[in-house]
Order: structure tokens, then C-alpha cells, then sequence
């Protein structure tokens, strides 16, 4: 940040140089840049959003190069075409130039004028290429990651491991609606991030479960598509520690700006033992199933756990009050469904509805937390059936 | 049919009277006049769906409309300025001027003409209806994603692909009409080498239509019979396949993008040699590289799909074809230039949004050389960089170029000649607004902002709020036009026939306003 804005300062210095040589207008021009200038460096937040990052990868910062190497051709052509079309505004001005030339006409010039871009783009297309082949070189990788999008969460696995698990949104409605103010990493933040070791290459399989999506990083410069019933491959080796941040970047229904990416990379030592952290992790959740469904649990027990996962999960579509949005996301409050039978119930929310965007949520939660769930649903908002599902009930259902 | 107000019963109603003869008019300048009101209508409809949307990215945070009414509004917005704005202005422009510049009594086939006009309304009337159904409008952005848009849709969508099939027919339809008329009607000694550009442009964007149009009416017939007769063209699930969708959409779609820039290109090769007092400089070449932007445009569809997973080979051969776009897009902005140097320059409004089209067509046209380059794409695609490229090409090239064919021609129309003042407020806040407002997208893209989003995180909050400032200048700019538009049709100084200095061509030829009928008896082309 302070290194950029020293960098506005002094461009500021120089046009300030060439400002005194011109004219007054100039130095009015100046006086303009150098508020902008200031006004941009005391900005951290508009400092650091005027350019692709570098990012942390070889591949990334490659392709920041490769971004630069285009941008500054197209600059340079720009200035050079809009530098001749100006002079000539300037200069060919009927009070300039009251007499027409004549010419419309030159084959010479008109060859020139074909063959000088062809040898740009070649240039271009030189190190586009090179750079190319060596992202799409998707062999010898040291770890594979399953990542499956839904609307609207990844699910990521890692494939040698044998681990799973799903990362949601973690910044709370209040933000988002105003009423809070909002954090640091608003809107990029998750409950769950993806954990990766340093400097080994990790595989990306990416696919999705309802439409398609897309998994971007952009300090990794991975952007692949998650299509359903296909797999897409992409890889990174990110050499330093630390958290990166993404978004889903292709539009997959309402809350598809609340889908974000979070990428923890970890030392590789570091790495293993997490992986071993989360084996003894799903490990203990077996047994605390076990144990959540070997008693019966009160309602008083049930309705808190219920609504933060209520507050997680559902209520994006259904509203944190239950009253639902129109008819893709029916109200809940007096709805058909939780004030019916507790089977129905159980069905909808475990298998969720063929072709809607309510997914089936049995895969997703414990039965603890399904039980708590559609025990709150049944009994909050003033629908009162007093029904109390036990995690036993949503294990047999299973 | 009739075909003239005064063949009415005199019996009638006034009103009655009034509508009959726009309804039942086959004379192609009231068509025309049909098609720019709709177009213009159209405009300020997808336009306001815009300052709503703008209004909302101002800040952070969710204020004004719920994220699915944010993509209902963003896929409306897109719909009805590519079809709803854009092409009708363009086609209502060749209605116009094409039988004038050729010399033709009217277009060829005039009670066809009347039909592909009257289908428009109806499209769009069933396209905004679904604004108010039960479940919204449809919500899955202008490019349709299978199967956001099949398996996912809101029942709105089914109104939609009907209202594409109409603006297809109308399109198909108006295509036919204009090469038939080109390749009939032209005046005596009038080769097609030395036709107006204008002519010549729309000659090979027709023929994009014919061949493009259906092609889209294919993709939303498959997106019908997924979602109601159990096909899976687009279901991964029933053997089909997501990603056919993307290919038979952008195999219309790039096309397409040329459908609504070669007229523009057309009208800036009939403003810039007026205004020049100079001729056109590379006749030829201008029109060699109309047709090769034409034919390359089949072939490089693949770009917007980098990210899709395509094979390495492919996306280098997509890349490739896209960057050669660059050669005969770049001699036509050479071909400008070389007209005005050594010109004798006036900058009246026509010339102003003419050079203005140029200048910023050519930032456009550069960050669209930035996209092909698919390693690049991999961090532009999908991003705010990409909303910024495509309404630098589509603002200047389309909404622009119509602008200035509207000032250039008005007073032909008309016989009146417009403000010029007004005309040039009009010219430089429009230029500050769309500057201001996609500018900045460059950067927030850049720096990773996602498209069709309706939240965003905090280092992006500047920048949108100077976007969103932006659209509301654009947005006024539009009242104003259509204030100096009216003004000048009620009244004002009288234009010559001439109108401007140096203008040449057959519309100039005839009195202004043009009268109901030109060109009875084919004038004869040197």
C-alpha cells in the first residue's frame, strides 16, 4: 500500500515537471492529478484495487506478467492511434485547413497498416501460448481435492485422505442487511476453509450437483467451471502460507454473491497433522452420533441447535423469520409442510425437491442437527405441533 | 392493406384514423419511424432496470432489491438492450435510409416489412410481463445457462423463449426484406462497389441474421423441450450434455455481437468523410474487412467458454482466430483516421458521437484483444472487466452510432435542423457518463470482482459508487436526447436539402423532409 502510493506521488512529481513546461491549463491539470493522487493513497481499500494482483503462484504471477506485456501494447497502440486522430483534430480543422487533400487511396500504406498488427499479435501470442501449455499440464500431482459445488456452498474431499466436509458463507445476515457493521473479509469469509500444504502440487476435480459454477482464486489464477455430470481439471502449487480468497464466478442463482472461497495454506508438517485432526474429528462425530441417538433429547435441548442451523443454512432462501420469498422459497410459517406429517417433513428436508433449489440435506448434516432443525421448524413462528424429532428418528430414515 | 392515410374512410374516427395508418403503413420510413420509437422505448425501459441495479451496487451491503430481483433485473436489462434497443434502432435506421442511399421507391417487400415490425411489440410486451408473473422474470443473466435456465428456471421462462422466437422471426424477416432490396432495388448505374457503406454494412449484417437467428431459435427450443418434454439436450443425467447449450449459444451469440456493431461501423463511414470534407479513404478495404470481421465471427465462439474446461488444442486454436479479428477491425480504425488527416473538420453533433464511437470503440476493442488471450482470460473471465469491455464496445459502437445517425439524419426526416448546442451538451455529458460509469469496471474487475453480483466485499466499495454516479449522468443524457429529438421534430430552422455542406450520396438529393414517397422514377448513379 505505502509502496503504491509513493508510486502516485511521484508520477504526480513528474507530470508535475512536464505540467510547468507547458501551460497554465496544465498546471491546473496538475493541480487536479495531485488531489486525485493523494485522495487515491489515503484510500487503502481504492489503492489496492486498481490491478491484477501478482498473487502467489508461479502460474499467477506469470500471468500478471503476460497481463502487463498486452496491457502496455494496447496502451501504446492507443496512444499512438488516438495521438494521430487528435493531432489531426487539432490540425485539420477547417479554420486550420480550409482546403481538402484529395487522396483516398494508398495500397502501400493499407499493406503496412495489415502486416504491422499481425507482427504484434504475434507477440502476443508467443508467450500466451508458452504460458498456456504449462497451466494446462494438469500431471505428477501430490494430492487430489474433489470439489463439488451447490447452490450455494462447496463441498470439498480430499481424495487420497478420505476426508470431506462443506465451507458456507460465514458472514451473519446482519451484515449483509446493514444492521451490523460490516467485518474485514465482508462477504469473503467461510465457516470451513479449504486446507492445502505448501509447495506441492494440489489437482482440482470440479464438478457440481445442480448448476454450474465456477471455483475462482485469484492469487492462485485458478478459475475452472463446475459443471453438473462433468469433471473439470485445474491444479496449484503455492509456495507461502496463508489465507486466499475467492468467489463462485459464474451466476448460479440467487445467492451466488455469497458463495466465497477461502484457502488456508498451511507448511506441509503443518498440513499432515490437520489431515490427521480431521480423521480423529470424524472419527469422535461417529461416536457423538452414536451417542446423540442411544437418548431421547427435550425440546428445550432441540430448539437452540435448531435455530443456528436454521440460521446457517436455511434461512438465505426461507428468511431467518420462516416467512419464505415468493414461491420458489415458500413460507414456513404455517407452511403445508412443517405443519404436516413429520414423515413428509423428514423427506423434504433430507431429500429435498427433484429440480428446486432446495437440496437434500441428509448427506450435508448430522442427524443431531437434522432432528434440531426440523424440531425448530415445527414449532417456531407460532406453528406449535409440540412434535420433538430425536436424532434416532432422522437415523432410521436415513 | 392499406397503405396510405388518405386511402382511409373518411368516416373514421380521428384517433381510429391514426391508428389504422400506423398499424396498417407499408411505406418504409414510417416503418422506420415505428422501429426508432419502439427501439427507444425499449432503451429507456432496460435502461431504468440499470439505474435500479446501479442504485444498488452504489454500497455494500443489500438495500434496495432482493438478489433475485437483482438477477431478474440484470437479465432483462441484457435481453431487451440486445434485442429490444439495439437491433430495432439499427433496422429501423435501414428502413430509413437504405431505399433513400440506393435509390429504391421503398423497401422490396413492404407488407412484410409492416409484419416483422408489429411481431416486436407483442415480443416484448410477453418478455416484460414476466416482470409481474408468480415467480419472476426470468433470473439466470441474457445468456440463458442451461440448467439454470431449464431444470432451475422460473415459469416466466417459457414466455421468454416464445418472446425469442417472435424477435427471431422479426429479425429473419427484416434480414430477408433488406438484401432483397439491396440486391433489386438499387438505382441504375449503382454497383454494389459503390454503394454507400451504410448499405454494405447492413447487406453483410442481414446475412449474419439470417444465418445466426436460427440457430438461437434451435437453443431455446431445446431449452422448451427440456423443461416440459422430458428431452435432457442440456442434462448431464439424461445423457445430454451443459455445455452443448454454451456452444449453440455463443455459435449465434459472437455473431451476434457483429449484428449490432457492423451498422455502426456503416454510419461512422458515412459521418466522418461529411464532416472530413473529404472522401472516404479505402473504400475497398473498408468493405473487404466488413466481410472478413463477418466470417471470422463463425469461429471464435469459443472464447467466452475458456474457463469451461475445453481442451488445450481448442483453446488455442479459439484464441488464435479471435486475435486475428484485431487486423481488419484495426484497418477500419486506420481507415477513419487516414479519412480525417488532412481533412477540412467541422464537428457538428453527427461528427462529435462519430469520433466519440471511434475513440472509445477502440478501448473496447483493445481490452477484447486483452480477453482473447486465454491465460489472461482465465483472471478477466466472468469478472467486472468483462462487463467493461463489452459496454465499451456496445455503447459507443450501438448505442452511439445510432445516436449520430440520428443527428445526421434528423433533419432529413424532418426538415428541421436540431440544436446544435443542445446537441453537443448532449454529446459531452454522455461521454462523462459513460466514461465514469465503466471505467472504473476495468479496475474493480481486475482486482477480482465477479460479475452479476449484487453484493460485493469492501475494497470494491469506491469504485461502484463512482460507477453508479456514472450511470446517473448517462441515465439524465437520455432525457435530454429525447427533449432535443422531440424539439426538433416540432419545429425549428429549416434544413436544406443538402444539409450538410459536403454530404454526399441519393438521400441528399431529395427534399427535406423527405416526403412520403422518393425516388418514384430511379434516379441514374454516375
Amino acid at each position: 500500500m505505502m509502496m503504491s502510493s509513493a508510486r502516485i506521488v511521484a508520477t504526480a512529481l513528474l507530470c508535475r515537471r512536464a505540467a510547468r513546461n507547458v501551460s497554465l491549463g496544465a498546471g491546473a491539470l496538475y493541480r487536479l492529478l495531485v488531489l486525485v493522487a493523494l485522495w487515491a493513497g489515503s484510500q487503502s481499500a481504492i489503492a489496492q484495487v486498481f490491478d491484477m494482483r501478482p498473487g502467489v503462484t508461479e502460474m499467477s504471477q506469470r500471468i500478471q506478467q503476460l497481463h502487463h506485456w498486452i496491457l502496455w501494447i494496447c496502451v501504446i497502440v492507443g496512444l499512438i492511434v488516438f495521438g494521430v486522430m487528435f493531432y489531426s483534430i487539432i490540425a485539420h480543422r477547417r479554420s486550420r485547413n480550409p482546403e481538402p487533400a484529395n487522396f483516398h487511396h494508398s495500397t502501400l500504406v493499407e499493406i503496412i497498416w495489415t502486416l504491422i498488427p499481425t507482427v504484434i499479435l504475434i507477440g502476443i501470442a508467443v508467450p500466451a501460448t508458452r504460458t498456456l501449455l504449462d497451466i494446462e499440464d494438469n500431471s505428477d500431482s501430490d494430492l487430489t481435492v474433489l470439489i463439488t459445488a451447490s447452490q450455494w456452498k462447496w463441498h470439498y474431499q480430499y481424495v487420497e485422505a478420505g476426508i470431506g466436509y462443506y465451507s458456507n458463507l460465514a458472514t451473519p445476515l446482519d451484515q449483509i442487511n446493514n444492521i451490523a457493521p460490516k467485518g474485514e473479509n465482508y462477504l469473503l469469509e467461510v465457516d470451513n476453509p479449504l486446507v492445502l500444504p505448501t509447495n506441492l502440487k494440489v489437482r482440482f476435480l470440479m464438478t457440481s450437483d445442480d448448476v454450474i459454477h465456477s471455483w475462482w482464486v485469484p492469487d492462485f489464477a485458478v478459475k475452472q467451471d463446475a459443471l453438473p455430470g462433468l469433471i473439470n481439471e485445474a491444479w496449484t502449487r503455492v509456495d507461502v502460507p496463508g489465507v486466499y480468497r475467492g468467489q463462485c464466478t459464474e451466476l448460479c442463482g440467487m445467492n451466488h454473491a455469497f458463495m466465497p472461497i477461502v484457502v488456508e495454506v498451511r507448511p506441509e508438517e503443518e498440513f499432515l497433522s490437520w489431515i490427521e485432526d480431521q480423521r480423529l474429528a470424524n472419527d469422535l462425530a461417529g461416536e457423538a452420533a452414536v451417542a446423540a441417538r442411544s437418548r431421547d433429547w427435550t425440546m428445550e435441548e432441540l430448539m437452540p441447535m435448531g435455530e443456528a442451523v436454521f440460521i446457517t443454512h436455511c434461512a438465505t432462501c426461507h428468511q431467518p423469520d420462516g416467512t419464505g420469498q415468493g414461491i420458489k422459497y415458500p413460507s414456513l410459517a404455517g407452511g403445508v409442510i412443517p405443519t404436516g406429517p413429520v414423515e413428509a417433513h423428514l423427506d423434504r428436508v433430507m431429500n429435498g425437491l427433484a429440480e428446486t433449489e432446495m437440496q437434500a440435506w441428509a448427506p450435508q448434516l448430522s442427524d443431531l442437527d437434522l432432528a434440531a432443525v426440523i424440531t425448530y421448524e415445527r414449532n417456531a413462528w407460532g406453528n406449535d405441533t409440540g412434535d420433538v424429532v430425536q436424532p434416532l428418528t432422522v437415523f432410521s430414515a436415513r | 392493406m392499406i397503405a396510405h392515410a388518405e386511402d382511409l374512410p373518411r368516416s373514421r374516427h380521428p384517433l381510429i384514423r391514426f391508428i389504422l395508418r400506423w398499424v396498417l403503413t407499408t411505406n418504409h420510413k414510417e416503418i422506420g419511424t415505428l422501429y426508432l420509437c419502439l427501439s427507444f422505448t425499449l432503451f429507456l425501459i432496460a435502461g431504468a432496470m440499470a439505474m435500479i441495479f446501479r442504485l444498488e451496487l452504489a454500497q455494500p451491503g443489500m438495500q434496495f432489491v432482493t438478489a433475485d430481483f437483482y438477477n431478474q433485473l440484470i437479465t432483462v436489462h441484457g435481453l431487451v438492450m440486445v434485442f429490444g434497443a439495439v437491433m430495432p434502432a439499427f433496422v429501423g435506421l435501414a428502413n430509413w435510409m437504405i431505399p433513400l442511399m440506393i435509390g429504391a421507391p421503398d423497401m422490396a417487400l413492404p407488407r412484410l416489412n409492416n409484419f416483422s415490425f408489429w411481431i416486436l411489440p407483442f415480443a416484448f410486451f410477453m418478455l416484460l410481463s414476466s416482470l409481474f408473473m408468480e415467480g419472476g422474470a426470468p433470473n439466470f443473466g441474457w445468456t440463458l445457462y442451461a440448467p439454470l435456465s431449464t431444470t432451475y428456471g422460473p415459469p416466466s421462462t417459457d414466455f421468454l423463449i416464445f418472446g425469442i422466437h417472435l424477435m427471431g422471426i422479426s429479425s429473419v424477416l427484416g434480414a430477408i426484406n433488406i438484401i432483397v432490396t439491396i440486391f433489386n432495388l438499387r438505382a441504375p448505374g449503382m454497383t454494389l462497389m459503390k454503394m454507400p457503406l451504410f448499405v454494405w454494412t447492413w447487406l453483410i449484417t442481414a446475412f449474419l441474421l439470417i444465418m445466426v437467428m436460427p440457430v438461437l431459435a434451435g437453443a431455446v427450443t431445446m431449452m422448451l423441450t427440456d423443461r416440459h418434454f422430458g428431452t435432457s439436450f442440456f442434462e448431464a443425467s439424461g445423457g445430454g450434455d451443459p455445455l452443448l447449450f454454451q456452444h449453440v449459444f455463443w455459435f449465434f451469440g459472437h455473431p451476434e455481437v457483429y449484428i449490432m456493431i457492423l451498422p455502426g461501423f456503416g454510419i461512422a463511414s458515412q459521418i466522418i468523410p461529411t464532416f472530413a470534407r473529404k472522401k472516404l479513404f479505402g473504400y475497398d478495404s473498408m468493405v473487404y474487412a466488413t466481410v472478413s470481421i463477418a466470417v471470422l465471427s463463425f469461429i471464435v465462439w469459443g472464447h467466452h467458454m475458456f474457463a469451461t474446461g475445453m481442451p488445450v488444442e481448442v483453446e488455442l486454436f479459439f484464441m488464435y482466430a479471435t486475435m486475428l479479428i484485431a487486423v481488419p477491425t484495426g484497418v477500419k480504425v486506420f481507415n477513419w483516421v487516414a479519412t480525417m488527416w488532412r481533412g477540412s473538420m467541422t464537428f457538428e453533433t453527427p461528427m462529435l458521437f462519430a469520433l466519440g464511437f471511434v475513440v472509445m470503440f477502440t478501448i473496447g476493442g483493445l481490452s477484447g484483444l486483452m480477453l482473447a488471450i486465454v491465460p489472461a482470460d482465465f483472471q478477466y473471465h466472468d469478472t467486472f472487466f468483462v462487463v467493461a469491455h463489452l459496454h465499451y464496445v456496445l455503447y459507443p459502437g450501438a448505442i452511439f452510432a445510432t445516436m449520430g445517425a440520428v443527428y445526421y439524419w434528423l433533419p432529413k426526416w424532418t426538415g428541421n435542423m436540431y440544436s446544435e448546442r443542445l446537441g453537443r451538451i448532449h454529446f459531452w455529458t454522455a461521454v462523462l457518463g459513460l466514461n465514469v460509469t465503466f471505467f472504473p469496471m476495468h479496475f474493480v474487475g481486475l482486482a477480482g470482482m465477479p460479475r452479476r453480483v449484487v453484493d460485493y466485499s469492501l475494497p470494491f466499495s469506491d469504485l461502484n459508487l463512482v460507477s453508479s454516479i456514472g450511470a446517473g449522468i448517462l441515465g439524465l443524457t437520455q432525457i435530454l436526447f429525447l427533449y432535443i429529438v422531440v424539439k426538433t421534430v416540432r419545429g425549428g430552422e429549416k434544413a436544406t436539402d443538402q444539409v450538410w455542406e459536403s454530404a454526399e450520396g441519393l438521400e441528399w438529393t431529395v427534399p427535406s423532409p423527405a416526403p412520403h414517397h422518393t425516388f418514384e422514377t430511379p434516379p441514374h448513379v454516375e
